[in-house]
Formats: structure tokens, C-alpha cells, sequence
């Protein structure tokens, strides 16, 4: 049996930032994950709402669960990226100053996903959207 | 297995089972069941947060009573830098501290002498590397269980240093060994406390700190003895030069009283439960990582916010300020760096065992079973209204959706599913009042 739970997140919204990756830390502990795959998953999820909020034109976050691992999946509307070699380096980042100034757009969200999931795929066309497929071992 | 005790618990007499507390809770430890409140040992966490808010004072933190100490040759209070808050700065330290000796006890010191040695050794905690960071207070117990229970991957970077409480008894304990004229079980050392997390950790052995040489035999409330202390402070006997509160120390029981021992670091203190879930929910996605220790206190303005005093928390706060400010211009009291140097290297100062997480329970062992209840949760969480009234006896609509899943609550405890049953019902009644039935006399009878 598997479990699929799918958040929406809409361009500067961050009142309500934070929220997909609480609730999926929330049903990660009720599913009895451990809490080290769970914290790798809250940073990672956290991370996809915070890029999706800043970079996008909105998106969405799918989690599945399955007995042998967790997916994340990213879809987004947006500019897509144009060198994801670049995008991938560490403090690397096209965030303007009012996100900068939230404490955002540090430039550490794409490693920090790739650093924290077992598995990490991105694919992205320009003017489309960018795809990302994250899988942790449970 | 560790034991779950907790300090709160149920006047049932005055409990109305109104919800009121329900919601308080942040750990969703409550629950309303037979018209009362009911507290979940393994979630309650002891923040006291249901005791400010219970209208009818019907929840309570079990502390001991005074005369606990008189079982005891030699009789030792410990008292709370929460206390010099509780009384307008024109009374001396010594002034306090005298009333309190004289409700019976032998000799009393300030936890500030210990608060002075931790505050001080969190320096070289910090450097000792194996945390990870943030560097996390163990200052006030209330928190670092809530980590335990919903945060458990930040266990790992709770501080385990001492509480100023146990250093205290330690310090106090060895010198009065050393002396030779008690025995260590001829001691009897009460803490006078501000919280009821405190007291926990006092009777509670088995999830407590201590060894026999930091041993704390009683936990005894700020309130409870406030009327004696307010109506003998000043005129009872003083005894002079008893305080050892340095211009630091003093301010502990505040928010950020124990950060401002870490000097030149990147420190974040946070007061208020729901503020500190807040932010530790930031730092366990990875979004505070400049943070280089973080404080967490879970009563408003500090320890002076505890259920237990009596003075409200922002007059306690300008009261100690006041005595820091005074103190820092007068103060002789001062602790040597070689002094703290020595009790730290010592090693008597670390919490042996480590800090466990307490995950709550999934909702099955078996994940298909609980991937199954996960879906019937969901179902039924759409059939409620979503209004998280209480009115059912669970914290929220989802909570009453997960009880129902374990067995432990009804739909129709929701009273607007009761009350679409009931018109449905209706509805179904006064259809079948309509119908005749072939063996039965016409219902309307004939004029």
C-alpha cells in the first residue's frame, strides 16, 4: 500500500511557508518513520516550498510513501532554470534583495535538497517549469 | 523504560470539563472524556500553560508541602533566581533570603551561585564540539521535553550541563560532607520553585539528573509560601552576606539571562511555548543555521513567568533589572574563572545519560496499517466541520478524527454530526408517521 499527500504552493506566499513541510514531518511520525529520515525530509521539503515560493510562478509538492522509500516530487510553473550545473553550486543564487533581506535566497536550497535526499533528479526547460525528484530509503 | 511522570494534574471537584484547556495544550496532551479533563502522561510536558488558562483552577502542579523538610536533621532551601523578582528591589537579597530561613530551615543559598557556574561553563561547552548546531539550552525543563516529545531529531543538540538547581545541591552537598557533621541522608534539600516542570524533575527520579550527590528531596512553590515570606520579610532576623547573586547570575530567571554568558556568539532567546515551537520548527528545517545557541524558555518574560510565583512576570522582570543595574555598580560578589575551570574539568558537571527523543507513537507499527488508518483519518477529518470547537472533548477536528481511528472517541461525539443525524432522523420519523399501517386504526381519527 503506498500514501500520496500533495500540497499546492503559490509565488510569494509566505504566510503560509512552512506549513507542507510541518504537516509532512507531522505524517511522517504518525506513518513511524524515523526521525533521522524525517529530519532529512522536513529540510528537503522545506527547501522545494521556500524555492517554489520565491522561484515560481507556483507549483506543487507531492509526497508517497512507500515501504521502501519516500518520494518528493516538485513540479513548478516558472522560468525554469538556465544552468543547473550553476544553480547546484553552493551560495549560488538569482533571488533579488526583498527575498535576501527575509533571510532567503541564500543560495544553499538546490544543495541542500541534493545533500539530504538518497537520491536527487532535476530536470528544468526555460520559460516552462522545473521538475525535481528527491527519494530518501526508509 | 523511562518513566512519564509529570508535575500537572486534575482537581476533578472543580474541573466542569468546559475545554478551555484543551487547545492550551501544545502538545495536544488533553483530552475532555466523562466531563473531565484528562492529561496524557507520555505527552504532558509540564509548561503549565493549562493551569494559567483553567477558568476554574481546576488544574494544579503537585508540589511539596513545607513541612516535607522537617523529616530531615539538616534542612537546606534552594531558591530560585525567579525569586528575587517577587519582591520590590527596597528589600535586600538578604532580606529575602532571611524570610525564607526563617520558615524553618538551616541554611539557605541561591541556585544563582549555580546558574553562575553553568552560565560561566557554557563557554567550554560550547567548544566541546560534539553537538551539533545550535547548541541548545537545557535551562528550562518544560522545553527540552517538548523536544523530546515533538521535536526528537534536536535532541542531540540539547546542552548536558547541569541544571544550576542540581550544581547547587552538588556544591552545597560536598561542602557539608566535607565538614563532617552531617550525613549525606541527614541533608534535606528543597528547591523553591517557580515551575511545575522543576518540580518534575525533583519526583522524578528515574527521568531526573541527579545522583545521590545532587539529590533534591523536594520541590516547594513560590506561591505557596509567599504569604509567610511577604509577611516576615524585613522583620524576622537577618542574617547578612548570605546572597551570592552576581550582576549576571541575577538575571537568569529572565529571558536571555543565560545567553548573555555567551558573549561574541550568534544567540537566540525566544519566550512563550507557542514562540519557541515556532522557532524550533525553523531550526529543524534548516533555516536558522547562523544561530550559534538558542534559549528557549517556555513561560512568558522567563522563569518569572512561572505558574508558580505570584508577581506578574513584566513587574518581576522590572524588579530584577532594577537589582542587576544596582548590582553592577556595588556588586563584590564575584566567581573566578579558575574556580569554574576546575568544577567543569571535574566532569561533575555533565549529565551522564543521554537526552532521548520520546517520538510519539506511530499510528501503527506495521506501515500498511498505518498508511490504512492514515486514509480513514483523512476520510473522516472531511466529514467534521473543521471549526476545531472542542465541544467533541479532543483539541481539534483532526485530533477527534485520529481518536476515532484508535478506538478512543465516536463520530457522533461531534455535535454537528450529532445534529445532522438527529434531523435526519427526524426527517425518517416524520416520513414513517405518515404512513398507515394495514393493522393499525386510522391515526387521525374521524370527527
Amino acid at each position: 500500500m503506498s500514501y500520496e499527500l500533495v500540497f499546492e504552493v503559490a509565488r510569494g506566499d509566505f504566510d503560509t511557508a512552512g506549513e507542507a513541510s510541518r504537516k509532512i514531518k507531522r505524517t511522517l511520525q504518525q506513518l513511524g518513520v524515523s526521525n533521522k529520515v524525517i529530519r532529512k525530509v522536513s529540510i528537503a521539503g522545506y527547501e522545494s516550498e521556500m524555492n517554489l515560493a520565491i522561484h515560481s510562478d507556483g507549483g506543487k509538492i507531492t509526497l508517497e510513501v512507500g515501504e521502501e522509500e519516500l518520494m518528493l516530487t516538485i513540479e513548478d510553473i516558472g522560468p525554469g532554470i538556465a544552468n543547473i550545473d550553476l544553480a547546484m553550486t553552493a551560495g549560488w543564487s538569482t533571488a533579488g534583495d526583498e527575498v535576501r533581506q527575509m533571510g532567503f535566497g541564500a543560495g544553499m536550497g538546490l544543495p541542500n535538497m541534493k545533500n539530504n535526499a538518497d537520491n536527487f533528479a532535476i530536470s528544468s526547460k526555460i520559460g516552462e517549469g522545473t521538475k525535481i525528484i528527491m527519494k530518501f530509503l526508509v | 523504560m523511562e518513566k512519564l511522570l509529570h508535575s500537572v494534574y486534575l482537581d476533578e471537584e472543580k474541573c466542569l470539563g468546559c475545554t478551555t484547556c484543551l487547545r492550551s495544550c501544545p502538545t495536544g496532551a488533553i483530552r475532555v472524556r466523562g466531563g473531565k479533563a484528562i492529561i496524557n502522561e507520555s505527552k504532558c510536558i509540564d509548561c503549565g500553560e493549562c493551569i494559567r488558562i483553567c477558568p476554574h483552577h481546576a488544574k494544579l502542579a503537585k508540589t511539596d508541602p513545607l513541612s516535607k523538610k522537617d523529616s530531615f536533621k539538616y534542612r537546606v532551601a534552594l531558591v530560585a533566581p525567579a525569586i528575587i523578582g517577587q519582591f520590590k528591589p527596597k528589600y535586600s537579597i538578604d532580606q529575602i533570603l532571611s524570610a525564607v530561613k526563617a520558615l524553618g530551615f538551616d541554611e539557605v543559598v541561591e541556585v544563582a551561585y549555580g546558574a553562575e557556574i553553568v552560565g560561566q561553563a557554557l563557554k567550554y561547552e560550547y567548544h566541546a564540539k560534539r553537538y551539533p548546531k545550535p547548541l541548545i539550552s537545557s535551562a528550562c525543563p518544560a522545553v527540552v521535553k517538548l523536544i523530546q516529545v515533538r521535536f526528537p531529531e534536536l535532541t542531540d543538540n540539547i546542552c548536558r550541563l547541569k541544571s544550576p538547581m542540581a550544581m547547587t545541591a552538588r556544591l552545597i552537598r560536598k561542602r557539608i560532607r566535607e565538614e563532617g557533621v552531617y550525613k549525606n541522608s541527614d541533608v534535606g534539600m528543597f528547591f523553591i520553585t517557580p515551575c511545575a516542570a522543576k518540580a518534575t524533575m525533583i519526583n522524578n527520579p528515574a527521568a531526573s539528573e541527579y545522583d545521590k550527590y545532587d539529590q533534591i528531596d523536594g520541590a516547594i512553590a513560590i506561591k505557596d509560601i509567599y504569604s509567610d515570606l511577604a509577611s516576615q520579610i524585613g522583620s524576622c532576623p537577618l542574617q547578612e552576606g548570605i546572597h551570592n547573586t552576581t550582576p549576571e547570575s541575577c538575571t537568569w530567571a529572565l529571558t536571555g539571562g543565560e545567553s548573555d554568558y555567551l558573549k561574541n556568539k550568534n544567540v537566540l532567546h525566544v519566550d512563550g511555548i507557542q514562540n519557541v515551537i515556532n522557532v524550533l520548527e525553523e531550526i529543524e528545517c534548516g533555516k536558522l543555521d547562523t544561530i550559534e545557541f538558542f534559549e528557549g524558555l517556555a513561560c512568558i518574560g522567563g522563569c518569572v513567568g512561572g505558574c508558580l510565583t505570584v508577581e506578574n512576570n513584566y513587574v518581576a522582570k522590572m524588579y530584577i533589572q532594577d537589582r542587576a543595574k544596582k548590582m553592577r555598580q556595588t556588586s563584590i560578589v564575584h566567581m573566578s574563572d579558575d574556580y569554574v575551570k576546575s568544577i567543569y574539568n571535574s566532569g561533575m558537571m555533565h549529565i551522564k545519560e543521554r537526552i532521548n527523543p520520546r517520538s510519539p507513537e506511530p499510528l501503527d507499527q506495521d506501515l500498511n496499517k498505518a498508511i490504512e488508518k492514515m486514509k480513514q483519518i483523512e476520510i473522516l477529518e472531511t466529514k467534521l466541520p473543521g471549526l476545531d470547537c472542542g465541544s467533541c472533548g479532543s483539541p481539534g477536528c483532526r485530533a477527534l478524527a485520529e481518536d476515532i481511528v484508535a478506538g478512543k472517541a465516536k463520530e457522533i461525539d461531534c455535535v454537528f454530526v450529532l445534529k445532522d443525524r438527529v434531523r435526519d432522523l427526524s426527517v425518517l420519523t416524520n416520513e414513517l408517521l405518515q404512513v398507515e399501517h394495514p393493522t393499525e386504526k386510522p391515526l387521525i381519527k374521524k370527527e
